[in-house]
Parts: C-alpha cells; sequence; structure tokens
C-alpha cells in the first residue's frame, strides 16, 4: 500500500477519499486555490499545498503544478477524484512520466472512451448493443426505409443539419414511414439546404441505467451491479439509487455481462461506469438496453453501490493501483437492500435551478444516513466549483425503506444562507410515481409545475419566524411582555422567499403561549420546548435559525424568511419631494429641462451660482417636470422653490 | 436565609371564598381597565385609522421592543370622571424597553377628544415625567394632541403643575441627560408646539404630523393669511425650513423606527447599583395571594403569608422579629435584586415605629431599595400611648422615610388610613412607585370612624341644648357619611385621580415588584442624610 497520496480535488470527493486512505493508514496531501485555504478538504488532510488562483484553469486543472506538489511532499500516487483532471489522458501519462502511479484506468482506456462514436464502434465490435441507427451517405429513401424496418419501429428521422426540432418526425409504425421522410427531407432541405436526414431508434420511455465495474491489473474484471440514475434535471443528475427498479436477474445479468465485456474491450483497470439507455417503455427487457458512453473514473454516485455491496470503492482503488487483485470474484457479489442518494446543491428550483452562491450560516445534517461533504457551517459556495453541499445515502431493506429514510434525512438536513434544492428532492421523492418506481428520465418535467411552484408560507411558518425576529423563540426571560391588564399587540413585518410582505400581529397570552393574527386569521402558538410547539393545538416539530439573510424556519420543509428593517431603503435626508430649492440665496445660471420632460432622481436640472460657486441642484425623484419657477438670470432666495415635478400617481 | 412557612390550605373553604371574592374585583378593575384602553370609542377608532395612523397602543407597542415589557401607569385614570369622556385620561403612559433599555413612554390618544389636555391629562403626563426623572428614564412622547382642552382651561393652564409644567420638566430632565424624544405623528398644536421644540430629538411624520403655536383658523382671524396646515407646520416645512424637527417619517412605521433608533444611539448603561443573585420562584404560588388575603379588610391576616408568595425561594431574613413585631421588616430579594420589606401586621405601636425606623437606617446605609407592604389602620391611640409619646416615634418612621435616599415602592394590600399612610411611605412620600390592590381602601380614617367622630359631635350639641336624638335618627346621620367615605375610599376611585401609580392584580405584585425595582436601579442610590430624630 501507498505511504502517501495526493488528491487532485476538492470538496466532497477529496474528503471521501481521505476518508478511507486515513482509515489505512496512507497519509494525504491536499491541493487548494486561494478561494480553498480553509475548506475542509485542507483541513482533513496531512498536508495541503495551494496551487493557484481560485479559478479552476489557474488551479485545479493544472496538471503539472499538481505533479510538482506530488513530487516535492513525497506522494507516491495520485487520486484524481471526479471531474477535473480524472479522465484526461494526457495528465495521466504525465502523472507517470513524473515516476508517480495514477489511481485510475490507463491513458489508453481513457482515450479510448474518450471519443463517443469511436467507442461505440469499438463497443459494436465487442459485441455491446448500442443504439440502433443509421448516420450514413446514402440518402435513397428505399434504403432508409429497409434501415428504419430492421432498426424497429417507433424510429425517429433527423435532420443532419438540423436543430430545433426542424425537419425531425417520430415515426411510430412502418406504415408511415415513407410519407415522414419525404416531409422531413422537404423541410430539411427548406430549412437548411440539406435534405440528408438520418435514422435512430426512438427510445420512448428511456432510462438512465448504469453499471460499476472494476477491473485490475491481473485481467479480472467484476461488475457491481446497476444504479439507476433517471432523475435528471438539466442533464445533471440528482437522485440516484440501487439497484433500479424493476430489474430482473436476467435483465441484469445481460447488462452487467454487456458491461464487464466493455471494461475488457479496453484491458479497463480501476473503477468505472459503463451507462445505458434503456426502454422502460414496457418493463425491462434484456433487449431494450443500448451503450451511451463509459466513465472511466469514480462516479459521483458511487456511495449507492457501496451501500448494497458492502464494499469500499476507494480502497479498492487503492489496491488495484498498488497492484494488487481485486479482493473478490463475481460470485463473491450480492445485493443487500436498496439505496438511494440524492444530491444537495445550492441552487434556485423556482428560477430553473440557476446556481446559487452564499455562505452558508447554518448546516446541519441528518444522522440516520450517509452523509458525504466538503462543506461546513460558515463555508461559502463560491461561484468558482460546483455548488454541491453534500450527498445524502440511505439504505434501507427495501426500496420503501430506503425512499422513507431519505425522506425523513432530507426533512432534518438544514441550511441556510443560500438556497438548495432540499424542498425539491423532497418533493420529488414524494410523487407517487416514483415512490411507485415509475421511473424515467422524463420524471421531473412531468412533474416540473408542482416541483418548481413558489409555495405560500403557511401561518404556523410566519407564526414561527415571527416569534423568532422578535427575539422570543427561547425560555421566557422574567417580565417579558408583561403588562398590567391589556397586553399590547405587536406587529411583526416579514418577507416570504419571493420578497411578498406578511404582517403579523403577536401579543402575549402568558408563559410560553401567544396569540397570532396573520391575514386576518388567528392562531394560537404555545412553546413548549426546543424546537417543539403547539400550533392551534396540534403538535408542531420546528427549528428555527437566525443568520446574517433573515430567519430560516425548518419544519417539513426549509423556509427562508428575511425581516425587513423599515430604516432600509428609506433615505429621510432627501427631500423626497416633488420640488428642487434653492439651498441658500444666489442667481439662476442654467435650467437644464422643460416643462414635461422626464427626470430620473439625481439629474441635474438647474445650475445656481452663490458665494463664488457653482451648485447643480439635482432632481429628488423620477419624475416630470410640471413647472420651472426658475428662470435664468433670477436672483433668488434661500428656500425659493425653482422647479416642480408633477405629482406622483 | 430563613425559608417562610406558609399555614393556609389551598383547599381550605376560606381560602376558595376569599379567591372568589378577589376574582369579582379583579373583573370590574379588568372591565374598567379595557374600556379605558379602548380610547374614544370604535367611531373615533375607526376614524383614526381611515387616516392611516396607527391606533395609540400599536404605537406604543411598535416603539417598544417585542416582548417588551410593559408598565402602564394610571392605566383607569380618570374612570367616572368628565362624564367618563376621556378614558385613560387621553394618554398613554408607562414604562418599556427599547434595545433593552428602559424608557419612558407618553402617548396621547387622538380618539379621546382630539388627544386635548384635561386636567388629570396633564397630571398623568406630569406624573411620568415625574417617574423619568426619578428614575433617570429616557422619554419618548408619541404626540397627537390639539392642546389644552379649552373648556377646563381654568384647571390645566395657570398653576404651577399645570401644562407649562410639561416643558419646564423636559428642559430640567434635559439638563440632567435625561433624553427627551418627541415624535410627532399628528397635531401638535399651541402649547403642544413646545413638546417636539423642547426635545432633545423631534421626528415628525410626512402629511400627518403639524406643529404650530396657531393653527390656520387663528392665524387666519389674528392676521387674514389663508395658509394650510401643512404649509403653516408640516413635516416637510419642519424637517427642511424651520428646524423645528430633525427627521421626516414616510408613516407611523418609519417614524418608531426613527425613534427605536434614535434611543439606540443614547449610549446609556444601567448603574451597578446592587449585587444580583440568581432568581428563584417564590415556593409558594404567587397566584395563591388572592387565597390568603381575607375579601374584608376588617380580617386581619398574615402579612407573611403573602411575602411568602413574592420573595426569591420564600426566603426572609426577618429582622427583630420578637420586637414590635405589628411591623413586619426584613430582607429579602426580589428577581434577584435585593429589598428591605417594611409590612404591616396589625397597628402600629411606638416599638414598631422605632424598630421601623431602625431598619430604614440599616436598608439606607447598605443602598438597598425598601419595599413597603402597606395595610394600616393607624397608630395605636388612648392615653397609654399618647403618654410615652407615640407621635414622638411615629415621627421618627416618618423622617427616617421621608429622607432616605434609597428607591421606595409601596404597594397598598389593604387599609391606608391616617398617619398610617405616612409612616408606610404614602404617596407624599415619593415612593418611586406606589401601587394598589383592588381590594385596598384607602382615606383618612375608616369611615364608620369619621361618622361616629361626626356623630359625637352632633349628639353633644343636641345634648347641651336638651334634645334627644334617637338610635335611628343617629344612624340616619351617620348614613351619607359611611357612604361618602365608601365610594371614596374605593380603589378605582382614588387610582382613577391618580394617588397612585395604578391598580395591580395582586398574583401580579412579584412581577410588578420585581419591574419596578429594575426600573429605579436605572437612577444610582445616592448616599442618605437623615434629618433630625425627635429621640
Amino acid at each position: 500500500m501507498f505511504n502517501k497520496i495526493l488528491i487532485a480535488n476538492r470538496g466532497e470527493i477529496a474528503c471521501r477519499v481521505m476518508q478511507t486512505a486515513s482509515r489505512l493508514g496512507v497519509k494525504t496531501v491536499s491541493v487548494y486555490s486561494d478561494a480553498e485555504a480553509g475548506a475542509m478538504h485542507v483541513a482533513m488532510a496531512d498536508e495541503a499545498v495551494r496551487i493557484g488562483p481560485a479559478p479552476v484553469n489557474e488551479s485545479y486543472l493544472l496538471g503539472d503544478v499538481i505533479i510538482e506538489a506530488a513530487l516535492s511532499t513525497g506522494a507516491e500516487a495520485i487520486h484524481p477524484g471526479y471531474g477535473f483532471l480524472s479522465e484526461n489522458p494526457e495528465f495521466v501519462e504525465a502523472v507517470e512520466k513524473a515516476g508517480l502511479c495514477f489511481i485510475g484506468p490507463g491513458a489508453a482506456s481513457i482515450r479510448a472512451m474518450g471519443l463517443k462514436d469511436a467507442a461505440k464502434k469499438l463497443m459494436e465490435q465487442a459485441c455491446v448493443p448500442v443504439v440502433p441507427g443509421y448516420h450514413g451517405e446514402n440518402q435513397d429513401p428505399d434504403f432508409l426505409h429497409a434501415q428504419a424496418n430492421s432498426i424497429g419501429y417507433p424510429v425517429l428521422i433527423k435532420a443532419r443539419s438540423g436543430g430545433g426540432g426542424k425537419g425531425m418526425r417520430l415515426v411510430e409504425s412502418e406504415s408511415q414511414f415513407v410519407e415522414a421522410l419525404a416531409s422531413a427531407q422537404r423541410e430539411a432541405e427548406a430549412s437548411f439546404g440539406d435534405a440528408a436526414c438520418l435514422i435512430e431508434k426512438f427510445v420512448t420511455a428511456p432510462r438512465h441505467i448504469e453499471i460499476q465495474v472494476f477491473g485490475d491489473n491481473h485481467g479480472n474484471v467484476v461488475h457491481l451491479f446497476e444504479r439507476d440514475c433517471s432523475l435528471q434535471r438539466r442533464h445533471q443528475k440528482v437522485i440516484e439509487e440501487a439497484p433500479a427498479p424493476g430489474m430482473t436477474e436476467e435483465m441484469r445479468h445481460a447488462m452487467g455481462s454487456a458491461a464487464v465485456e466493455a471494461a475488457k474491450a479496453i484491458n479497463y483497470v480501476g473503477a468505472g461506469t459503463v451507462e445505458f439507455i434503456v426502454d422502460g417503455s414496457e418493463g425491462l427487457l434484456p433487449d431494450r438496453f443500448w451503450f451511451m458512453e463509459m466513465n472511466t473514473r469514480l462516479q459521483v454516485e458511487h456511495p449507492v453501490t457501496e451501500a448494497i455491496t458492502n464494499t469500499d470503492l476507494v480502497e479498492w482503488q487503492l489496491r488495484v493501483a498498488c497492484g494488487e487483485e481485486l479482493p473478490v470474484v463475481q460470485s463473491d457479489l450480492a445485493i443487500d437492500g436498496w439505496a438511494m442518494e440524492a444530491r444537495i446543491y445550492a441552487e434556485n428550483v423556482e428560477k430553473g435551478f440557476l446556481p446559487a452562491t452564499g455562505t452558508l450560516h447554518y448546516l446541519r445534517f441528518a444522522d440516520n444516513v450517509r452523509i458525504d461533504t466538503g462543506i461546513a457551517a460558515g463555508d461559502t459556495i463560491s461561484p468558482f466549483y460546483d455548488p454541491m453541499i453534500a450527498k445524502l445515502t440511505a439504505h434501507g431493506t427495501s426500496r420503501e425503506d430506503a425512499r422513507r429514510k431519505l425522506h425523513a434525512a432530507l426533512g432534518e438536513t438544514h441550511a441556510s444562507g443560500s438556497v438548495t434544492n432540499i424542498n425539491f428532492l423532497s418533493d420529488l421523492i414524494s410523487i407517487q410515481d416514483f415512490a411507485d418506481g415509475n421511473v424515467d428520465t422524463g420524471l421531473i418535467d412531468r412533474y416540473s409545475e408542482q416541483l418548481t411552484a413558489v409555495r405560500k408560507l403557511p401561518d404556523e411558518v410566519a407564526c414561527l419566524a415571527a416569534l423568532q425576529a422578535a427575539g422570543l423563540n427561547k425560555e421566557r426571560k422574567s417580565f417579558s411582555s408583561f403588562s398590567l391588564w391589556q397586553p399590547l399587540l405587536h406587529t411583526v413585518v416579514l418577507n416570504d422567499h419571493s420578497g411578498d410582505e406578511i404582517v403579523v400581529t403577536l401579543a402575549s397570552v402568558e408563559g410560553s403561549e401567544w396569540e397570532f393574527t396573520s391575514d386576518g386569521r388567528a392562531h394560537t402558538l404555545i412553546r413548549q420546548c426546543h424546537n417543539q410547539y403547539l400550533f392551534d393545538g396540534v403538535k408542531l416539530r420546528a427549528e428555527c435559525q437566525s443568520h446574517h439573510e433573515g430567519i430560516s424556519v425548518f419544519a417539513d420543509r426549509a423556509w427562508h424568511i428575511t425581516v425587513p428593517d423599515p430604516l432600509d431603503g428609506v433615505d429621510s435626508s432627501a427631500d423626497g419631494g416633488d420640488v428642487v430649492i434653492a439651498p441658500m440665496p444666489g442667481q439662476v445660471k442654467l435650467v437644464r429641462v422643460a416643462v414635461g420632460e422626464k427626470v430620473t432622481t439625481g439629474d441635474a436640472l438647474i445650475v445656481m451660482e452663490a458665494m463664488k460657486m457653482e451648485h447643480a441642484l439635482t432632481a429628488p425623484r423620477d419624475g416630470i417636470v410640471e413647472e420651472v419657477m426658475g428662470n435664468v438670470g433670477d436672483q433668488v432666495e434661500d428656500g425659493a422653490i425653482l422647479l416642480k415635478l408633477e405629482e406622483e400617481s | 436565609m430563613s425559608i417562610l412557612k406558609s399555614t393556609i390550605s389551598a383547599a381550605s373553604e376560606t381560602f376558595k371564598q376569599n379567591t372568589a371574592a378577589h376574582r369579582d374585583a379583579l373583573e370590574e378593575v379588568a372591565r374598567v381597565a379595557r374600556n379605558a384602553a379602548n380610547g374614544g370609542g370604535e367611531k373615533s377608532r375607526a376614524r383614526h385609522v381611515g387616516r392611516g395612523k396607527m391606533l395609540p397602543r400599536e404605537r406604543v407597542a411598535n416603539l417598544l421592543d417585542v416582548g417588551s415589557a410593559f408598565l402602564e401607569i394610571g392605566a383607569t385614570a380618570a374612570y367616572n370622571l368628565y362624564d367618563n369622556a376621556a378614558p385613560c385620561a387621553g394618554v398613554i403612559a408607562g414604562i418599556g424597553q427599547v434595545h433593552g433599555q428602559d424608557v419612558m413612554v407618553v402617548c396621547n390618544d387622538a380618539t379621546v377628544k382630539g388627544g386635548t389636555y384635561y386636567p388629570l391629562t396633564v397630571k398623568k403626563h406630569l406624573r411620568a415625567q415625574e417617574i423619568a426623572a426619578e428614575n433617570h428614564l429616557p422619554c419618548v412622547y408619541l404626540v397627537d394632541s390639539g392642546g389644552a382642552n379649552l373648556p377646563n382651561q381654568d384647571e390645566v393652564f395657570a398653576d404651577r403643575d399645570h401644562f407649562g409644567r410639561i416643558f419646564f420638566n423636559q428642559a430640567t430632565m434635559s439638563a440632567s441627560g435625561i433624553s427627551q424624544i418627541a415624535v410627532v405623528m399628528g397635531s401638535c398644536t399651541a402649547g403642544g408646539a413646545y413638546v417636539p421644540a423642547m426635545s432633545d430629538v423631534a421626528i415628525i411624520v410626512k402629511e400627518q404630523g403639524t406643529i404650530f403655536l396657531a393653527g390656520p383658523p387663528l392665524v387666519k382671524a389674528a392676521t387674514g393669511e389663508v395658509v394650510s396646515s401643512e404649509d403653516l407646520g408640516g413635516g416637510d416645512v419642519h424637517t427642511r425650513l424651520s428646524g423645528v424637527a430633525d427627521y421626516l417619517a414616510e408613516n407611523d412605521t418609519h417614524a418608531l423606527a426613527l425613534a427605536r433608533q434614535a434611543i439606540g444611539n443614547l449610549n446609556l448603561k444601567k448603574p451597578d447599583s446592587v449585587t444580583f443573585q440568581s432568581v428563584e420562584e417564590p415556593l409558594y404560588d404567587p397566584d395563591e395571594i388572592t387565597g390568603v388575603v381575607p375579601a374584608d379588610l376588617k380580617t386581619p391576616y398574615d402579612i407573611k403569608e403573602v411575602i411568602a408568595r413574592i420573595v426569591d425561594g420564600s426566603r426572609f431574613d426577618e429582622f427583630k422579629a420578637r420586637y414590635g413585631n405589628t411591623l413586619v421588616c426584613g430582607f429579602a430579594h426580589v428577581h434577584g435584586m435585593p429589598v428591605g420589606i417594611i409590612a404591616n401586621n396589625g397597628v402600629l405601636f411606638s416599638e414598631s415605629a422605632t424598630k421601623g425606623a431602625h431598619f430604614v437606617e440599616l436598608c439606607s446605609q447598605r443602598k438597598i431599595p425598601l419595599v413597603f407592604l402597606q395595610n394600616i389602620t393607624g397608630f395605636m391611640v388612648g392615653r397609654r400611648y399618647e403618654n410615652e409619646g407615640i407621635a414622638r416615634h411615629g415621627a421618627k418612621l416618618v423622617t427616617a422615610v421621608a429622607t432616605t435616599s434609597v428607591p421606595k415602592l409601596t404597594f397598598l394590600v389593604g387599609g391606608s388610613f391616617g398617619a398610617g399612610n405616612y409612616g408606610m411611605a404614602g404617596r407624599a412620600y415619593g415612593p418611586r412607585f406606589l401601587w394598589t390592590w383592588p381590594n385596598s381602601r384607602i382615606s383618612v380614617m375608616g369611615g364608620e370612624q369619621a361618622a361616629g367622630v361626626l356623630a359625637t359631635v352632633k349628639r353633644d350639641g343636641l345634648e347641651r341644648k336638651g334634645e334627644a336624638w334617637s338610635a335611628e335618627e343617629e344612624s340616619a346621620f351617620k348614613k351619607p357619611t359611611i357612604d361618602m367615605f365608601e365610594e371614596q375610599s374605593h380603589s378605582l376611585y382614588a387610582s382613577a385621580r391618580l394617588w397612585d401609580d395604578g391598580i395591580v392584580d395582586p398574583r401580579k405584585t412579584r412581577d410588578v415588584m420585581g419591574l419596578s425595582l429594575s426600573i429605579a436601579l436605572n437612577a444610582p442610590i445616592k448616599d442618605t442624610r437623615f434629618g433630625v430624630f425627635r429621640m
């Protein structure tokens, strides 16, 4: 085993690799950019080397700098993690040239899988099924018709030069083909000046199922079963599970064997994943899966495989890289239960999953699931890197068991300071279709309206937030809210997630009991103890956190509320009025606007000369000039009104 | 410290009867307070709100920290006076916290006769200022008032403690470093104009607050000038041209936020006057007070049963327990603060009075605040007592109480009659606060006794003339006096006239005491210099 390795990565994967390394007694070296000197992956490592400024192409993508770091710290091997340099064959060669070991496949394997078309041809030769289609030059309609018949319907006709759906036709059955092709060709000719079309198998209910494979230097290759990664948004996986719902032994065997064949075809060493597209329209059938690509590295979602196979794939990576044989043979491997992983990102779901940034003032994870993270409370999600906060992996005896555990864990994972997709994930895995195992890559799109809807702040959350905002969500202090005869009715103004104003009034009843009104509805809230309340007599568990951004309330889901300061945004020094006034006695030198003209706050409207100085008088607000009283040459008194704006409607 | 032992059972019949009797009295006060809090009634409130203004109690609430205590004074002021035209005397006053700082809030209620000043409005405003001055509380005036109530001008303008005193107080408090902040949220006319003008900081609400010595009608009458009230003295004019106000607020909410900001910038620190202990709840539930105190004032009870339900841990270091025991004296803590308690347990004798004076001396030297629990029919009368000089001994107690510099708090927990009122820090003796229970009664002497005195004089006269006076005639003669005393000694009658700072629910005595103490400790405790004790 190695004595010391360098991890050429950051975030959760760097931490993940270091966990195994330190368990095996292997010293670790981290690399970091200027943005991450205080990051968890730096703190965890035995040694850490700065490699450059924050942008990745000036730090984590600099192979030579990283190799130099490994050499200078005496590391024997480099673990690339995923992303960055993990699938860069030139980097692999440079590592090896420097006399270091690359923990991963050889450069040739990576190259073989790097070019998608070449990889598909290679797989066809190895008898691994690829998505059937004709991409050739022959455009004879009868020839294409015959191709379509052999591919099998439904097929998709696409313009070779096409895009945006132009020249694209879905053909459900043979009888429609001739007409559809003619029409597609006409449209392609008209749109792109090129009538050429290609034909592909159309997968009606596509699922993304991948097989984890592992090879060693002794010619052994095993597979560790499948993962279903069909739940994607913007082509990025958010929920992964293993095994795949509806998987049969026959199908698993077929896919597993195909994946092993694929790996063997390129003499694959180390951890790899063979991704397939599967037609799930009629259940999983052994002749309805096709090779898409192979990822020649450890995948983000490897924890689900580790969970169901009781393995540590990073340990395997290290052992194989040292030249050891795989610790198991295929027949030793079996599936134990079900695992499901959710990826928590800092992103704005309601704004089309826009990546978000911010400092996570508060971060608490659930404790009954596996957490893979490189972020701790107080860390900042910067715009330079992937905004993933953590992966939660639940392991259960059954799919439903794992799903329920994951759902509970998402509810107990509390983050504030940046928007996250936690609510979205929680809602997603609660959809009945998902719970029933009816997954395919279109599921999120089908439910997107419901999943990305902006929710109205429930009254109980508004009341809790008001209590928290008032600093009263704690043990009652002496005299708190004391009144002789009439309790005072306080008003708390909150802004919900969308910035809408919510006005809550509260009055103390006695002890820890409060009366609230929100939008005319009356409620009572009793604080029983930390995080436990009775809301209108019903038990409510919730956690409230105050932070720089406002207040987060974590009940069934996370709610983020801001507390507006009434002094914010009101500049009491500005006139804010309708008039421009002479600040001192003087002469009007210049009038820059005329009646009816539109002006903007701060525009210089009039120039006055007084005390031998010129003074530009500016517009007090946006508006339209109603009247100009000060004319050029006028000698005016202090306080004279020189110009008036039309009243605001 | 020794722990008081209660001998009263909450299950006893007497306890239940007492509780029921107190409940009736409490409900009456609660009803009166509720009406007072409603100000000028629904119509007037709707009109006020219709102008985009916050109701006065909302203004107070939104000025204070959410969750702040509000120790209101004079909550039933002017009850049954002026034909009940001025509920709460048309002004809300009390102490609350802003950014944790105790402040005195005085808020005009414009729904009550335009917030004009009745005689009791003036008295309440001045009392609030007096409390602020004595306890070093910054003052916030939420102004919305038409000035003096003209039909009552003879009782509000000319005398020393009339309207002008308000501005005198503002000037003298400002001089002693007690901040004066005015928020003009409505009219501020004539004399009222000086409230913001005399303040250290003045905030005015745009197109709502006005400040002028004479309003548009008076201006027109005097000089013929026609001017709108906004142009005469609106927020824009006063923050831009005149400088009478310092901050222009968009609306009530913004104005109150500006006032909070102003208080946040006062740079105040509470003096470190006493040693605090951690707070301990009493061993006996304070709610039991209404069960242990008899409803009928004539029934004696042990005041230590009350003390046990007020002080921390029911711990009480009783001083001179075996001497002059009709006056109970001792040390305790309330909400963690040290107090010396002086409480009546019967009529005052010479021994009780000198013991009390001794105890006041101890507390004054140690700078421990004094709490008086007043339930007193007076000093003992009779030849023996006069001859031994009870007046001389009583004078010692009165001198000590009058001249001590430690804060005094007085609670009327029963009768307050005659010179007993003086020795036990009645209103005239300047307690920082004087609170009263609904069942308490206050008068120069008991109604029966007063009627008896008058009847004796009359009988003597009749007998001198040789005329007879039947028992029925005497009884009929005495009745109006007894009735008058009965009416005038009632706590609501007393509190309506601001003879005290308010009626409190006996069960809240501990909290009111703690709050009052905490407020009093905003002012440093000075060294005491006593007067001459008649030895």
